[in-house]
């Protein structure tokens, strides 16, 4: 019996690609040379055949022990920055963890895990090389919910498989960058794609001003940049994105309604920008370059590249050789339906020959009775000229038990005639929507808050 | 009112305390939308303080609801 090849991270990885490089403030680190260096000490080896914890305080290091790891562990599961503590013994225990890969080993010492292996910069030399032994199962934590996460299993080809289909174009690799963090779906994948495409990538530090990020972006000349629509409103609201002209630009996380789209294109006139449908367990649906927010409905039903899409009861339903191949933990609920489909909760709407993304399924918001996506409204109110982003909420009321309302933030044009913005972000909300959706208070704010995942805080959905 | 009259599209009738509310043209959702922007102007809204406040019934009911609340 011969089993299929087995590719890991390490494989994609040739030292003949020279110069290619992977950075953060501190350090700038060889991917030419990943092959024949460590950040374990060297001693991955003993993790071998593991179930290990990925828990460092940097991307960098993170990226690094990825590298190391995949081939060699059973499974590891990345923990993102923001992962609550309280929540690591149930994930710990969930997805049997025996070992811990930290750059803070002090703090595992009483964590009952028997081996904790430190991880650290700069990188040591390897004398010998790694094999890969066997396909690493990848566990990543979902995001959004206020409980503890839930883990989610996929494999390196599952990840890579947008990646393959997209053929990357000729020329000189591209470098990458990304406002997610890589332990999260969306942040792995462009790490992903830098190192399958050949090319570097240039990760931000904890803490780091967007600005100072953005600097080292255009000083590094990255060409390739991700971000949730919340990340790129943010950057364009910052002043920081002049000078910075990267080749192309990409929108995935969040609905990415046509305003963004809009406005991304006018501050990088010469980018292409395209959004992506992604989610931790569906893994990568589609690309949409053309420009418009939406896609084509023609995505929907046939397989392409092994992704087939249904729209039941408005919700869109993937099922999906990237999606992730389950949940883990006792008592996990099942991922696809009997057919093999995730629900990915997103509610979309056919209008002529294109699918519009209306909101989340348990983000709907009742106006006395009648049910609303804040999306919805935020994508009416964003195509204001001098809006940056908003968010529609529900705020209780004696009269109706709800009405909407709505925080936006201005741009700098906007902002000294607020009355007249405000009148006219109604009236074009009134004749676009049904009158339960028109906001009946509108507040503007300097700023709204962002998760650490990139999207916008929806604290009543 | 005017203002969310016009909003709402709605004609408003000349307004004294005695009109009826039901006669001012508004429905539960401008009333509401009433309700939430005078409490953002004065940081009161009478109908949620108060469990057993009635609901007004004429304009001057609905201005004294604003002028008895417990300060």
């Amino acid at each position: 019996m011969s089993p299929r090849e087995i590719f890991a991270l390490r494989d994609y990885l040739s030292p003949e690609l020279k110069g290619r490089t992977i950075s953060d403030p501190t350090a700038t680190v060889s991917l030419t040379d990943a092959l024949s260096q460590s950040c374990l000490g060297g001693r991955v080896r003993e993790l071998s055949g593991r179930s290990v914890l990925l828990s460092v305080s940097t991307q960098l290091i993170a990226a690094l022990a990825m590298i190391e790891l995949d081939g060699v562990v059973k499974r590891m599961l990345l923990c993102p920055p923001d992962l609550n503590p309280d929540h690591i013994q149930a994930l710990i225990e969930s997805a049997e963890i025996d070992a811990v890969v930290t750059d803070e080993p002090p703090r595992w010492t009483h964590s009952g895990i028997y081996l904790i292996a430190g991880a650290h910069l700069p990188v040591e030399r390897l004398l010998t090389k790694l094999k890969t032994e066997r396909a690493t199962e990848w566990l990543m934590l979902t995001s959004g919910t206020s409980g503890v996460p839930k883990i989610v299993r996929h494999t390196l080809e599952g990840l890579c498989g947008a990646i393959v289909a997209e053929r990357p174009g000729r020329g000189a690799p591209p470098a990458w960058a990304t406002f997610y963090d890589i332990r999260r779906y969306g942040g792995l994948q462009i790490f992903l794609r830098a190192i399958l495409g050949g090319g570097s990538m240039v990760l931000s530090a904890p803490g780091e001003p967007l600005a100072d990020y953005v600097a080292r972006l255009s000083a590094q000349s990255v060409t390739h940049i991700s971000g949730t629509p919340s990340h790129w409103r943010r950057l364009l609201m910052s002043g920081a994105a002049a000078g910075f002209a990267p080749r192309y630009v990409r929108l995935s996380g969040e609905i990415a309604d046509q305003a963004v789209l809009d406005g991304l294109k006018q501050a990088f006139p010469s980018s292409s920008v395209g959004h992506a449908y992604a989610s931790t367990e569906a893994g990568v649906g589609f690309a949409v370059n053309d420009g418009f927010e939406g896609f084509p409905a023609h995505l929907i039903g046939p397989n392409r590249d092994g992704v087939e899409m249904k729209v039941v009861d408005g919700s869109l339903r993937i099922r999906s050789k990237r999606a992730a191949t389950a949940y883990i933990g006792n008592g996990a609920a099942a991922l696809t339906d009997t057919d093999g489909f995730v629900d990915t909760g997103d509610m979309v709407e056919l209008r002529g020959d294109r699918y519009y993304f209306v909101g989340r399924r348990g983000g709907i918001i009742n106006i006395g009775g009648l049910k609303v996506h804040p999306e919805e409204i935020e994508a009416i109110i964003n195509r204001h000229p001098d809006v940056r982003m908003s968010r529609a909420k529900s705020r209780k009321s004696p009269i109706t038990g709800a009405i909407v309302v709505a925080d936006v933030v201005l741009t700098e044009s906007g902002a000294g005639r607020t009355r007249e913005v405000r009148d006219e972000i109604l009236a074009d909300c009134r004749s676009n929507l049904a009158s339960h959706k028109v906001p009946a208070v509108i507040r503007f704010v300097e700023a709204l808050d962002v998760t650490p995942a990139g999207k916008l805080v929806r604290s009543d959905a | 009112m005017e203002r969310i009259a016009e909003e709402q599209q709605v004609s408003l009738p000349p307004l004294d305390d005695s009109l009826s509310l039901h006669e001012t043209g508004f429905d539960s959702l401008a009333f509401a939308i009433l309700v939430a922007r005078l409490e953002d102007d004065l940081g009161i809204d009478p109908f949620t303080i108060s469990e057993d406040a009635a609901f007004p019934l004429t304009v001057g009911d609905f201005v004294r609801a604003y002028e008895n609340v417990p300060a």
